[in-house]
């Protein structure tokens, strides 16, 4: 650890005697902006080495996997070991292809956001094997509550990407009706619960509805996402007691993407031990896995799934991975980590690494993967297009007036009846008309 | 609400026997009642399950009608309010209860981030229906962690209902509709009148409800409607607008200094029954509005407001508040905080002599 801060005002430690003097730890990364970075001292193990434990095994029989790393695909591009899913060739193409489009649309929003078409968006670069995998070793009508980097989830789910673009537009076509800040989605009919922005809020959720889908009898199971800052939050801690008083059906993600806005994961407490090892403190399963290995990510929660739907109960995953972009489009890392990270991230880069794979096993090559590329740009191109004929955000577009009002409560109480007229009013006395805009 | 509603409503209480039950009992009658009814309403919270409840409003209900609906849950108010967000995104119809409503804080993010905003957000994909009871106010010796009466805090929360009774008649009709209902409601039982009416005179015997008319509860179902004033009490002199424990004690002390005011339970405070409330200060011209709150932002200043903005050509004085000091809840000097007929009886001397 970092040199110790001490006390700057001996005369405030007063009355200590002869007691030590005591001193506050305040975390510090080891690298910041401009600083060579050396990820040597990150212990990523050997890739098949880890155990795979039975789907019933007892928590506490499998402590070491909270510790180490599931990893599945070697430096030699090979897929080694017993967490080794054996997809077919097809299925895998599949999951690079989900995660190809993933990128492409990440930048082409991104790109619409300096543009002036919304006011926000968030990136999962870096991060795409920790939704996309997971989301297809799931059923497709198992819930999830994702947190906000799950894009991958609704993509590997089919949902359409018009609809992602018309709510991050906040546009007329937009489903969320302009209410939510972009990309915080909701599709009931995919099973993807609605986004929150306040963080962790949706663990307990989620651990919740796996309660009620064990008390009904029902074979679905649920599944959250957080990310590795956010696990400080009471309402993480909360949802793994309930899991684990409750054997619920739910797997916990965090995704440890080592940054949380500016402040790295020891903030969250990382400097102490692993995100995983929260898991065997509850008495719950935990899996601490390479987030960059897309086979590893699958593996893995195809494990805690086949467990949670065997009434085996909840298990806690996490997915060490790094966050190669910045927070948001708000966010600028370069004022506080070094730019070298990226590059040096020892567990590479989870598209590359998939990408590589296929081709080592004879079942891809760069032309078809270039021709794939080209083929998501221009369908996310297209499909942009598209949406921006039901608008951009502030040019207009969006639902009629008086939406703003509903969905407060089932029915319009007096009150908000009241200040809808107004709205109105007001709307008619700048503009001479309710939708000035048609 | 539907006028089927509030017929249903007075053909049941027309048809009542003469059975009489405390408030607890009303409760425990609703929410026996709607988990025979329907098969999505499960209960959970802090000692309800076997134990029935530290209130004992849940005694029974779990040997009746199962573990899996009536549960016991670990004491995390975050947790308990979070995983009721989730049932309920799933199809279920949770009452959990808040042991007291002091507690209800650390599960403020779920109500008011989450619960409150769910519809909204997601354009009705989502919601919340959930019905949180929980014990509020003062008056039984709590201090201050088991006394405060913090409904203010929720009707400034758009998504939110709150709802108050102050009968055990009203708790059991009140409670239903509240389980039945598509948003999330924040149901605070007035815990000083659990066992019986209270006049506010702390040092006169306590009155059990089988003395109080309204202690007469239909057996089987029946619902008030949200957002339905009671008129407790028709007068010319003054309008007194109060709710829970309070609506006893202004009572108690117009009845005793011979005011002929009218006095109405608001009953639901979001939504409000406005039109209830314009009627009434149209038609006597004086108001006062009494709540065990601390003052400052309390829903008193929001009634207020309320009348002022509305009635104010009708009015004769100013609006009158009777509160709660602007201090945590005392224990050894509980009814030095308290609203009692004092501070009642010079707002209403005050508010007769302008």
């Amino acid at each position: 650890m970092a040199e110790e801060a001490q006390p700057a005002n001996l005369a405030a430690s007063g009355g200590k005697a002869n007691r030590p003097a005591l001193a506050l730890h305040v975390p510090e990364p080891k690298y910041r902006p401009g600083d060579t970075v050396d990820f040597s001292d990150i212990d990523i193990g050997k890739a098949g080495a880890q155990p795979r434990p039975d789907e019933s095994a007892h928590p506490s029989e499998m402590g070491e996997l909270a510790y180490s790393l599931i990893r599945v695909l070697g430096e030699d591009n090979q897929a080694h070991g017993p967490w080794n899913p054996r997809l077919d060739a097809d299925t895998l193409r599949a999951m690079l292809g989900h995660m190809a489009m993933v990128r492409a649309f990440d930048e082409r929003m991104f790109r619409g956001q300096r543009q002036g078409k919304t006011s926000f968006y968030m990136k999962c670069t870096g991060e795409e094997a920790t939704s996309i995998a997971p989301a297809m070793a799931l059923a497709s009508d198992d819930m999830v509550f994702p947190s906000y980097r799950q894009q991958g989830i609704l993509i590997a789910r089919g949902y359409p990407l018009i609809e992602m673009i018309n709510q991050i537009y906040s546009n007329k076509a937009d489903k969320l009706k302009g209410r939510q800040l972009p990309i915080m989605y909701s599709s009931r009919e995919h099973s993807f619960f609605s986004i929150s922005g306040n963080l962790a809020t949706q663990c307990p959720q989620a651990v919740g509805w796996a309660m009620a889908s064990a008390c009904r009898g029902d074979s679905r199971i649920a599944a959250s996402w957080v990310g590795e800052g956010s696990t400080a939050e009471g309402d993480f801690h909360s949802a793994c007691t309930f899991a684990a008083v409750y054997n619920a059906p739910v797997i916990l993600n965090v995704v440890n993407n080592q940054w949380a806005i500016s402040s790295f994961s020891g903030f969250a407490g990382a400097e102490r031990t692993t995100f995983a090892a929260r898991g065997l403190g509850y008495g719950i399963a935990a899996l601490r896995v390479d987030g960059n290995d897309a086979l590893a990510c699958y593996a893995a929660a195809q494990w805690a799934a086949n467990r949670a739907r065997g009434n085996h109960g909840p298990t806690l995953i996490e997915y060490f991975t790094y966050r190669a972009e910045g927070h948001s489009t708000s966010d600028d890392p370069s004022g506080y980590r070094s730019a070298q990270e990226r590059e040096e991230w020892p567990l590479g880069d989870p598209v590359m690494r998939l990408k590589n794979h296929l081709i080592a096993s004879g079942e891809w090559d760069e032309e078809r993967q270039a021709a794939m590329d080209l083929a998501c740009a221009e369908k996310v191109k297209e499909t942009t297009k598209e949406a921006e004929k039901n608008g951009i955000l502030g040019h207009g577009l969006h639902h009629p007036f008086h939406t703003m009002f509903e969905d407060v409560y089932e029915e319009l109480p007096w009150h908000l009846e009241e200040q809808a007229e107004q709205a109105i009013r007001e709307r008619i006395t700048k503009f001479g008309s309710e939708r000035p805009f048609g | 609400m539907s006028p089927e509603s509030s017929s249903v409503t007075e053909t049941a209480v027309e048809a009542a026997t003469e059975r009489r039950l405390n408030m607890i009992e009303a409760i425990n009658e609703a929410l026996d009642i709607m988990l025979a009814r329907d098969p999505d309403v499960i209960i959970m919270g802090e000692d309800v399950g076997y134990f029935g409840g530290v209130f004992r409003a849940t005694a029974g209900l779990q040997a009746k009608h199962g573990k899996t609906r009536v549960f016991d849950t670990p004491i995390s108010e975050c947790g308990i309010i979070g995983v009721a967000v989730g049932m309920g995104a799933y199809g279920l119809r949770p009452v959990p209860e808040i042991q007291f409503a002091d507690y209800i804080y650390p599960g403020l993010d779920q109500l008011i981030s989450e619960a409150a905003r769910l519809r909204y957000r997601s354009a009705g994909d989502y919601i919340a229906p959930l019905t949180v009871r929980s014990p509020f106010g003062g008056g039984i010796f709590g201090g201050q962690t088991h006394s405060q009466s913090p409904e203010a805090l929720f009707t400034h929360v758009s998504g939110l209902k709150t709802v108050i009774p102050s009968t055990p008649h009203d708790a059991k009709g009140l409670l239903i509709a509240a389980i039945e209902d598509n948003d999330p409601v924040i149901f605070f039982e007035p815990k000083r009148i659990y066992n019986g009416p209270f006049s506010g005179f702390y040092d006169k015997p306590v009155e059990p409800w089988k003395k109080h008319p309204d202690s007469i509860v239909p057996e089987g179902y029946y619902r008030i409607p949200l957002g339905k004033a009671r008129t407790v009490r028709e007068g010319e002199a003054m309008t007194i607008l109060a709710y829970g424990t309070m609506v006893h004690v202004v009572e108690a002390v117009a009845r005793e200094k011979g005011v002929d005011a009218e006095i109405l339970d608001l009953r639901t405070l979001v939504p409000l029954d406005i039109e209830a409330i314009e009627a009434s200060v149209e038609k006597t011209g004086r108001c006062m509005i009494v709540h065990e709150a601390t003052r400052t932002s309390g829903f008193g200043a929001e009634l207020s407001a309320l009348v002022t903005e509305r009635c104010f050509y009708h009015l004769e004085a100013p609006v009158e508040r009777v509160t709660g000091f602007d201090t945590p809840y005392p224990h050894s000097l509980e009814w030095a905080y308290f609203p009692g007929p004092v501070r009642i009886g010079e707002a209403i001397d005050k508010l007769l002599s302008e």
